[in-house]
């Protein structure tokens, strides 16, 4: 119950200084949840512009992190231990990956059923005896490869073949699987290649290569999001797509791009996943997308498109490996954790919808 | 209605207003963007809460806590974006919230044949009730939205400019509707820019300035001069500026052609050409192919055949891409879904055309981003003056503005005007007028659709005139009469 109330305050909390500003001080907090001309506005003026549009949501979403850290501390020993948080983040590494690209789509007004079965082709095919022979620069090359080539197969049945997005990623997901299961006669195919396998069990000042493959990526998609023409044109993209296109935006040739994007994503993805498993498998990514998505949505980027955080996509993520970590340590049953993940997305969009309320005049 | 208020956060919308409508009456609200129109039809319409006064219905004190309940006393709305479902029949929009139902079970034969009914009797029995409403005109919509409000039973009903989207004649007949309704002791209540349309049908008038009523129940035949005076404590209603650069015009380059451009059913061998420094302005009702010859030129849509030609090229038929890189620029009718990206800042919606002039590899230099729109922005004296506020929270005329700063950014050579004055006040439409006049004696070949044929003749300096698709006539602007142009445009439509 403490974790539904208490981000509040957090959320309200700069919304103070702004009041003060705009000289309404005196009508008092529960009338500022109405819609009104641009508290918003006022708000991100207010706050330094590390993180644009939704830091408020994400600061919340800080809030509700660091109380599962209390929650986490308080109910295991081990949960405070240096190999433990180590532990979360390598957990968190392959998923935050996939989930950058997922943050990408989303803004820009799509969404990608597909990652999960993309990882797995990918997987399977960088793992064949084949493109084992070339060693460790043959199969990472191989699975960021597939990995964009099936990205650019569902951009440009999107963009160009004009399917939804919904149903393109769905087909993909069913017959990329199936690729997958075919190209690997459902086996699981050990991956030999010494060096491959390293990527996942070298460690630099006691934090292993996942976490800064993770860490790097998610630094380099916030750059690219916030500080490039191509991250401004996503998200007028999904903002207004008609707009975008009367504004001379290549619409139809960003959005292909943004697929290819998240491709890229889970071919390095893959890699990851792969070479912590050691082996190559059609079964490997199950679900990812489900992950993927629940966490870009409780990181406060609209499902509809057009506004969003990359940095609150990596906090869900974070959200749902501590929740996953505190569970294991208290020797708890995954069905109680599943509904726990369920609720904590339900409560997510909730918040997002009274943030989102306020119509634009 | 009797002092009402209602706050938003930081923004008095409405300060005390009161507001009288009789049964029977056209009576018309009028008011300058800002002034508090929508916000007083909201709380009408049960959509706003009042913060404090008096509504009284019939008599009695009421509240209005819901759109239901105001429906349930009588009191329909027609917003001026009109609210209708794209994806449902025309029949089910009419009676959307109320439908004809039993246990459940719609009855589609009979709300078919009520809404047959209740379209033949707004005098388009054209529109099929099963048509879905996406598919239709924004006229047509416009009726339909008509036939909803008229499909409870109606005692009080607000229209927020039916008529921009209107041509004349089916302005003609909205006005014969209202009239009817009227004489029923039907009361509406009529918002409009137009002085025009309140001379016309109005019995009273009611003048709002800055959430406050300035004036109450003055008769419709008050002067325009002191109408316009109360809304703006400004003299004139439209303010065209002076054809500048007249006496160069022959010398000046030929910058756009567009050389028999066909599209059946939309426009036939349409040929024209604008050049620089010069306003061109088409005129046609609503269907005669204005927007989508528009359309056709910046590349948004693929004509059947003909050319578009800027500085002596050919542009690519259909990739608006290559148009605004060769220099044209389009600032749609629809503002809202067509141009801005509501949520974002101005600067962003200023800057989004040409982004790449402020990255070098992809890598924006937002500081001087921000510093080229803001400069822009100043230039063209939108307000409020704060570059960072959400666009779509700006007034008609500003957002307008921001568009046009768009344009001015990126530098075209050819701008394409689509309804620019729609759903701007008075005060700010002389002030467009002027930047328009501005733009176009700095080099840049203007193009501009209106359905008002003075802002045509007042703006442009040459009119072609559109009837179904093809150029009927092309003139000096200022050598044409309204009446004349109205002859020409509605020849064909006559009894």
């Amino acid at each position: 119950m403490s974790d539904q109330t208490t981000p509040r305050p957090a959320q309200e909390a700069p919304v103070v200084p702004a009041q003060g500003r705009s000289g309404t001080g005196a009508t008092g907090g529960p009338s500022l949840v109405k819609e009104g001309p641009d508290p918003g506005a006022a708000r991100r003026r207010q706050l330094p512009r590390l993180f644009p549009l939704h830091q408020v949501h994400s600061l919340g979403l800080l809030v509700v992190l660091l109380l599962l850290g209390v929650v986490g501390a308080a109910t295991s020993g081990n949960f405070l231990t240096t190999d433990n948080i180590v532990n979360i983040l390598t957990s968190a590494a392959v998923i935050g990956v996939i989930t950058v690209g997922q943050t990408f789509v989303i803004i820009g007004g799509g969404i990608d059923l597909s990652v999960g079965a993309i990882v797995a082709v990918a997987s399977v095919w960088c793992t064949t005896v084949a493109t084992q022979s070339y060693g460790l620069g043959g199969m990472v090359f191989t699975a960021v490869v597939v990995g964009s080539v099936v990205g650019l197969l569902n951009g440009v049945l999107i963009a160009y073949g004009k399917i939804v997005a919904f149903i393109t990623t769905l087909a993909m997901m069913a017959s990329a699987r199936g690729v997958a299961e075919r190209l690997s006669d459902r086996q699981s195919q050990v991956v030999t290649v010494e060096s491959f396998n390293r990527i996942a069990t070298d460690k630099i000042l006691g934090v292993p290569l996942l976490v800064y493959l993770m860490a790097g990526i998610v630094v380099l998609g916030w750059l690219l999001l916030n500080r490039t023409t191509f991250g401004r044109r996503t998200f007028a993209v999904g903002g207004n797509p008609e707009a975008a296109r009367l504004a001379g935006i290549a619409v139809r040739r960003h959005t292909m791009l943004l697929y290819v994007l998240s491709g890229v994503c889970c071919g390095i993805a893959a890699v990851m996943l792969t070479a912590r498993t050691t082996s190559g498998a059609s079964n490997l990514g199950n679900l990812y997308e489900l992950d993927s998505i629940a966490a870009v949505i409780i990181g406060g980027t609209l499902l509809a498109g057009g506004r969003g955080s990359l940095f609150g996509s990596i906090l869900g993520v974070l959200v749902f490996t501590t929740i996953t970590n505190i569970f294991v340590l208290n020797n708890l049953t995954t069905d109680i954790q599943e509904i726990a993940k369920g609720l904590i997305i339900l409560v997510a969009v909730l918040l997002q919808r009274t943030r989102g309320a306020r119509p634009p005049a | 209605m009797r002092g009402i208020t209602k706050e938003f956060p930081g923004a008095k919308a409405l300060d005390g207003v009161d507001l009288e409508v009789e049964p029977g009456e056209v009576h018309c609200l009028l008011g300058q963007n800002g002034a508090g129109k929508s916000t007083l039809i909201k709380v009408l319409a049960g959509a706003h809460q009042p913060d404090s006064g008096d509504l009284t219905w019939d008599g009695e004190p009421v509240v209005l806590p819901s759109p239901t309940a105001a429906m349930r006393h009588g009191i329909s709305t027609i917003y001026q974006e009109l609210d209708l479902v794209d994806g449902l029949s025309v029949a089910d929009n009419i009676f959307l919230g109320h439908e004809r139902a039993r246990y459940g079970l719609t009855r589609r034969g009979e709300t078919a044949a009520a809404a047959r009914e209740l379209l033949s009797s707004l005098g388009h029995p054209e529109i099929a009730p099963g048509t879905e409403v996406g598919s239709l005109s924004p006229a047509q919509q416009q009726i339909v939205s008509m036939a909803r409000a008229l499909s409870h039973d109606t005692r009080l009903i607000v229209m927020d400019e039916p008529s921009a989207v209107l041509t004349q004649d089916e302005v003609g007949n909205l006005f014969r509707v209202i009239g009817e309704l009227t004489a029923a002791g039907v009361a509406v209540l009529y918002i409009s820019h137009r002085m025009g349309e309140i001379r016309t049908i109005g019995t009273r008038v009611t003048v709002l300035k800055d959430g406050r009523t300035v004036a109450g129940g003055l008769p419709a035949t008050t002067p325009t001069s002191q109408l316009v005076a109360l809304m703006t404590g400004r003299e004139s209603a439209y303010d065209f500026p002076q054809r500048g650069g007249q006496r160069a015009l022959p010398a000046r380059e030929e910058v756009l052609r567009v050389e028999h451009l066909t599209q059946p059913g939309s426009f036939e061998d349409v040929s024209f050409s604008v050049r620089a420094g010069e306003i061109v302005g088409l005129v046609g009702l609503v269907g005669s192919g204005r927007s989508e010859i528009l359309h056709a030129v910046y590349g948004a849509t693929r004509p059947a055949s003909g050319s578009v030609v800027v500085d002596g090229r050919p542009l690519p038929p259909g990739r608006v891409t290559a148009a605004v890189k060769a220099g044209v620029g389009l600032a749609p009718e629809e503002r809202k879904s067509q141009a801005l990206f509501l949520q974002d800042s101005v600067v962003r919606n200023v800057s989004i055309s040409s982004l790449g002039r402020f990255a070098r590899f992809g890598w924006l230099d937002r500081r001087r981003e921000a510093a080229a729109a803001t400069a822009r922005v100043a230039a063209l004296d939108l307000r409020p003056a704060d570059p960072q506020r959400a666009v779509g929270t700006l007034s008609g005329g500003n957002q307008q503005k921001a568009v046009l700063a768009r344009w001015l950014l990126r530098g075209c050579r050819v701008l394409l005007l689509d309804e620019p004055t729609r759903g701007v006040d008075v005060g700010a439409r002389s002030e467009l007028y002027a930047l328009v006049r501005e733009l176009a004696d700095s080099g840049v070949a203007v193009l501009f659709v209106s359905s008002e044929v003075p802002e045509v003749l007042g703006l442009a300096d040459r009119a072609l005139v559109l009837r179904e698709g093809r150029i009927v006539h092309e003139a000096e602007a200022a050598s044409l009469k309204e009446s004349h142009v109205l002859d020409l445009v509605m020849e064909e439509s006559r009894p």
